[in-house]
């Protein structure tokens, strides 16, 4: 099968087993291309793409961008910070005028979780959600999931702990579902404050001891404390938080098994991850970076693919 | 559905020989020269290919495959998007003698699209084209073979099928068969 089974990528939680092998069957083609001398393919030559960010981001936002040029397609930017959004405009409004220049796809960021669905079901485009809210980073979880495939041959049978703000990340849902959907076994671990109530019932295990995470793990993925969508305090201090979940070099050589570390950036050094241990031989930090582009070129490419 | 055999296995091995010795006569002792087989169906013949060389001359000519797929000017013109394959090419091909090899050039898309992947790889100093199957009077684009074990007359309702024992068939063969939804 070479087509996906859905217009819009939304979440991996709408999408079927048999998307994610395609997508990531064809971004290791992609990952061929971008080490190429000349890194551009001319497939999306004749589609526009409006970036479209209501809310900040630097990595996600640029690993779109040079997706989208290696693959020969027209890109216009747009965040709210300076537009219309500030005078009242609503998104459908917003994002209905951006297509009426004739844009085929749209690539949305948004604070409120749904959004990208919402636009799906009122404006003539495909939607790529690239982060809504605390809900879901659909990209972020693929390219999690090619680092993991590339780096230890398979995902099937793997366990994969994700440690930190499980509370405020998109990541940690997405990468739930995805890792689920191929076969993985999925542990969470945090400060009880900063994990939902009843994330049991998705089907993973919940570690309080970032110790006993570690030693039962093929692969953790870290994740960023989230101060910026925290309101009340959900623990003491940084310092404290660091103290019990940061992970150093010496945790990991008190393992009897060499692990992997990943983290979707931007990495708080001495916080969540020691620079030690993101800078070690155990971090794959850098290649999900890389992976980045190549799976957001085949989502784009596997979605603008069908017959306009 | 109606078939009808074009070539058999005895015929097959007598041009791929055939095929040796041409570039052999052409190429010397292939210093500057690459072998490129155009993905999905040319890195059978380009292995046999190398190998036999390899038998013939006692040169390895370095070969590799060439995936077009994101190169092609069908896309969104299809139902949907052909899935890619690999591209495997460990050199660069700056300034070398490129021989693009596929099993059948029928309406040359397949080889335009090549060519462009190819430039990606570097600007080579000739390119040089092997068919197994010219399939004559179907191309769009004004592509001909340098070197071809077969010219068929075709109709575009026809399909040339080409088998290989290394992909689990009784037999190496070649058949024009009908389409089954021309």
């Amino acid at each position: 099968m070479s087509q996906l089974s859905t217009k819009h990528l939304l979440g991996i939680k709408d999408i079927t087993e048999e998307d994610i092998q395609l997508i990531l069957d064809t971004a290791a083609n992609f990952k061929e291309v971008i080490n190429r001398p000349i890194k551009k393919v001319p497939s999306l030559r004749d589609i526009t793409i409006a970036n479209v960010f209501f809310e900040n981001s630097t990595r996600t936002r640029l690993s779109f961008e040079l997706a989208e040029k290696r693959l020969s397609a027209d890109v216009i930017n747009f965040s709210s910070s300076n537009s219309s959004v500030k005078k009242g405009e609503t998104l459908v409004d917003t994002v209905n005028n951006i297509l009426s220049m004739k844009v085929d796809m749209v690539v949305m960021r948004h604070s409120s979780p749904g959004a990208p669905h919402f636009l799906s079901r009122n404006v003539k485009a495909n939607i790529v959600n690239a982060g809504d809210g605390t809900h879901e980073h659909p990209t972020q979880a693929l390219l999690d999931s090619f680092s993991i495939k590339e780096k230890l041959g398979d995902i099937a049978g793997k366990k994969v702990a994700i440690i930190g703000d499980i509370l405020h990340s998109r990541v940690a849902l997405s990468n739930i579902f995805c890792l689920q959907k191929l076969g993985a076994e999925v542990m969470v671990c945090g400060p009880i404050t900063l994990l939902p109530k009843h994330i049991a019932s998705l089907g993973v295990k919940v570690e309080l001891d970032v110790k006993k995470a570690l030693q039962w793990c093929d692969v953790a993925n870290v994740l960023r404390i989230q101060l910026e969508r925290q309101q009340i305090k959900y623990f003491p201090s940084l310092r404290e938080y660091s103290l019990y979940f940061g992970i150093n070099k010496k945790m990991l050589s008190e393992l009897d098994k060499e692990i992997v570390i990943m983290h979707p950036g931007p990495i708080n050094r001495g916080v969540e991850l020691s620079s030690d241990v993101a800078d070690s031989e155990h971090s794959i930090i850098l290649e999900q970076v890389q992976n980045g582009v190549a799976i957001r070129m085949a989502v784009l490419y596997l979605l603008a693919g069908a017959k306009g | 559905m109606q078939k009808r055999l074009v070539l058999d296995e005895v015929q097959i091995d007598i041009i791929l020989r055939r095929f040796c010795h041409q570039l052999i006569e052409n190429h010397d002792n292939f210093d500057d020269t690459v072998l490129l087989g155009l993905q999905p169906r040319g890195p059978i013949l380009l292995d046999k290919i190398v190998i036999l060389l390899e038998k013939i001359s006692g040169i390895k000519v370095p070969s590799g495959y060439l995936d077009a797929t994101f190169h092609r000017d069908d896309f969104r013109r299809r139902d949907f998007p052909l899935k890619a394959n690999e591209t495997k090419i460990n050199f660069l091909i700056e300034g070398k003698k490129v021989i693009l090899v596929d099993d059948v050039l029928y309406k040359g898309r397949s080889v335009r699209a090549a060519m462009d992947a190819m430039i990606a790889f570097g600007r080579p100093q000739k390119v040089e084209l092997m068919v197994l199957v010219d399939r004559k009077l179907t191309r769009d684009y004004p592509i001909m073979p340098d070197y071809y074990g077969i010219r068929v007359h075709t109709l575009t309702s026809e399909h040339v099928v080409v088998q290989w024992k290394d992909d689990e068939h009784d037999q190496d063969a070649i058949w024009i068969t009908e389409k089954v939804n021309p």
